[in-house]
């Protein structure tokens, strides 16, 4: 009996699991259709509409082939296209996380070489570290006085904290003997910093690259629909009051594959600098 | 005259973890001439590696010097190549990076075709070849990361070649093949050689002299005992010279009663401590007023 290989049982399984799951839920929602059929009495006191408004598997991948056909359609604020939507969102991640990078790995590349560095600067990232992202939100409107760069901003403040933390231990924990060898080797401190440091504390560093990626696109999604006006998080909102709960379980699933994919690149990266001891 | 490396009056202390300091050596004086293989035995703990840093310029004595062709040694230089213990080799990248990094430190006006050159050549020299040189260290058997470390110290051509027991970790077969490679890579230069090691044999096939130290704390450079076999030498032919086992056995017994007895013992604070010259020759020709001294004669002393 030929046997498959351990990778390919576990896709079938999960194209099973997938499989059923969807049977389920589609069989779930005609019960419930005909619970529509209401009196006018149920009708009237609202009974059982929101229950009326979850629509089957079917429906949303009609409505994900007919947004993903055309996703980047521009008919004003309140209907855009989904791709111009996740846009905003991404673009709104990289600029805050970017900005978070270039100031989390020099910094955490101080504090990680000198211990001085790190007692003075450990008691702010400990009080600040814990603060919800979401909570800078209203000083950062007053203060910027604009929604798009508070958005920004709340990004930065959320990926600053665990790159800053992995880069500085990643570049603490670095072997003395490698330090020893550019020693030896005469290197002077920014040629150690690139050539040995760095690379010794990459795997530590992107580790901490692919959590901040994860946080800022969790809290992108809250932040837009505080601010508003674009983005995948403002979509799902406008969505919700419009009660088109189709579109509502699309963007979920869009704001689960885009998250997917920006962990994916960071693994790719992180399986780029990963060395064996 | 000054010897070409000179140790003075070196003393090193660490804190004891108890408010107190521990003196791993006093006063150590002694020096290593130009082109010499000294190789430095004692137990472990005595303050081998210790030296060895110092020399390295990786650590400074508490008080003391290391002076180096007519320079004190302050800091890590290119001039003093460095073979660790645990190959130190950079797992990130290749074999053949792991000696370029090194070379295009040494020289950074080459081309890097020029690098590559240089560096190929000393990973031949050390019989890695062909695609062995593309692999990481990970990938490689702990024989062959040590050769690479080796090959990345001969390439800079060091002043003065330091070596940290650079065969511990290896199995006795390895080791032989690896001490061959190294004797004949040491016979084409005027390499100053320093070395640590724990193995007797090891000591005596590459050593023109071995540096006994007692143990610690208060460990002394004892003795230097001259290695009176000729070169070439070959692990199998040196043990039919009549030198061999006597040097042998005078070693064995410091290392196993005299390091412990003379142990511990804090001298005179205002004295270097120098070794003691020790030559034994038993052979026919050893007739010059030298050879007829008696042949343990630092012994009893
Ligand atoms: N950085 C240090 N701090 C405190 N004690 C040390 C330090 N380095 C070495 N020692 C002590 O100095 C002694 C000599 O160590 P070492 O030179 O490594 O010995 P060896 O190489 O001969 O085995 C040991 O007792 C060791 O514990
Ligand atoms: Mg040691």
């Amino acid at each position: 009996m030929p046997t498959l290989s351990l990778n390919m049982r576990a896709a079938l399984l999960s194209i099973l699991l997938l499989a059923f799951g969807l049977l389920i839920w589609e069989a779930a929602i005609p019960a419930q259709k005909l619970a529509t059929e209401l009196t006018e009495y149920e009708r009237l006191t609202g009974s059982g509409s929101p229950k009326a408004g979850v629509p089957p598997p079917s429906q949303v991948f009609a409505k994900a082939w007919q947004e993903l056909s055309n996703p980047f359609y521009d008919a004003g604020p309140n209907d855009k296209g989904i791709g111009i939507q996740i846009g905003y969102s991404i673009y709104r991640v990289l600029a805050g996380y970017l900005l978070a990078a270039l100031v989390a790995i020099p910094l955490g590349f101080l504090i990680g070489m000198s211990p001085i560095a790190y007692k003075a600067l450990n008691p702010f990232i400990q009080v600040l570290r814990p603060i919800s992202p979401l909570a800078w939100m209203p000083l950062a409107l007053f203060i910027i006085q604009d929604s798009e760069a508070s958005a920004i901003f709340v990004i930065f403040i959320c990926s600053i904290w665990p790159m800053l933390i992995n880069t500085a231990f990643g570049v603490a924990g670095v072997r003395s003997d490698w330090v020893n060898v550019a020693r030896t080797h005469e290197l002077n401190p920014l040629k150690t910093a690139f050539t040995v440091i760095l690379p010794a504390a990459a795997p530590t560093i992107v580790t901490g690259m692919r959590i901040s990626i994860g946080i800022a696109w969790l809290v992108i999604v809250a932040a837009e629909m505080l601010v508003g006006g674009t983005g995948i998080g403002y979509y799902v909102w406008n969505e919700w009051n419009n009660l088109d709960l189709t579109s509502v379980i699309f963007s979920i699933l869009m704001i689960g594959i885009v998250g997917m994919l920006l962990d994916a690149m960071f693994g790719f990266l992180q399986r780029r600098v990963a060395y064996v001891e | 005259m000054k010897p070409y490396l000179s140790i003075e009056n070196m003393t090193q202390q660490f804190p004891d973890g108890n408010g107190g300091a521990l003196t791993v050596f006093e006063n150590a004086t002694f020096g290593v001439e130009k082109g010499e293989f000294v190789v430095i035995l004692g137990h472990s703990g005595c303050g081998k590696s210790t030296i060895m840093n110092i020399l390295a310029g990786l650590a400074e004595p508490t008080s003391g010097a290391v002076v180096m062709d007519g320079t004190e040694v302050k800091g890590p230089s290119l001039d003093r190549g460095v073979v660790f213990q645990n190959y130190s080799l950079l797992p990130w990248l290749s074999t053949l990076k792991n000696v370029t990094f090194g070379v295009a430190a040494r020289h950074p006006e080459w081309t890097k075709s020029q690098v590559i050159e240089h560096s190929t050549k000393y990973l031949a020299m050390v019989g890695l070849e062909g695609d062995v040189i593309h692999r990481k260290p990970s990938q490689l058997s702990g024989g062959m990361r040590q050769r690479v470390s080796i090959a990345r110290a001969f390439a800079n051509h060091p002043k003065l070649l330091l070596l940290d027991e650079p065969f511990g970790a290896l199995d006795a077969l390895t080791r032989g093949t690896i001490q061959d490679e190294l004797l004949k890579i040491w016979g084409g230069t005027e390499q100053t050689v320093f070395m640590i090691t724990h193995d007797i044999d090891e000591a005596i096939l590459l050593a023109d002299r071995i540096l006994l130290m007692t143990n610690g704390p208060f460990a002394r450079v004892a003795e230097s005992v001259e290695i009176t076999i000729p070169r070439p030498r070959n692990r199998t032919e040196i043990i039919e010279h009549p030198n061999y086992y006597a040097i042998r056995n005078h070693l064995v017994h410091f290392l196993g009663t005299r390091s412990k007895a003379m142990a511990g013992a804090q001298s005179d604070k205002s004295h270097p401590n120098r070794p003691q010259t020790v030559r034994i020759d038993k052979t026919d020709g050893a007739d010059d007023p030298e050879g007829r001294q008696p042949a343990l004669r630092a012994v009893n002393s």
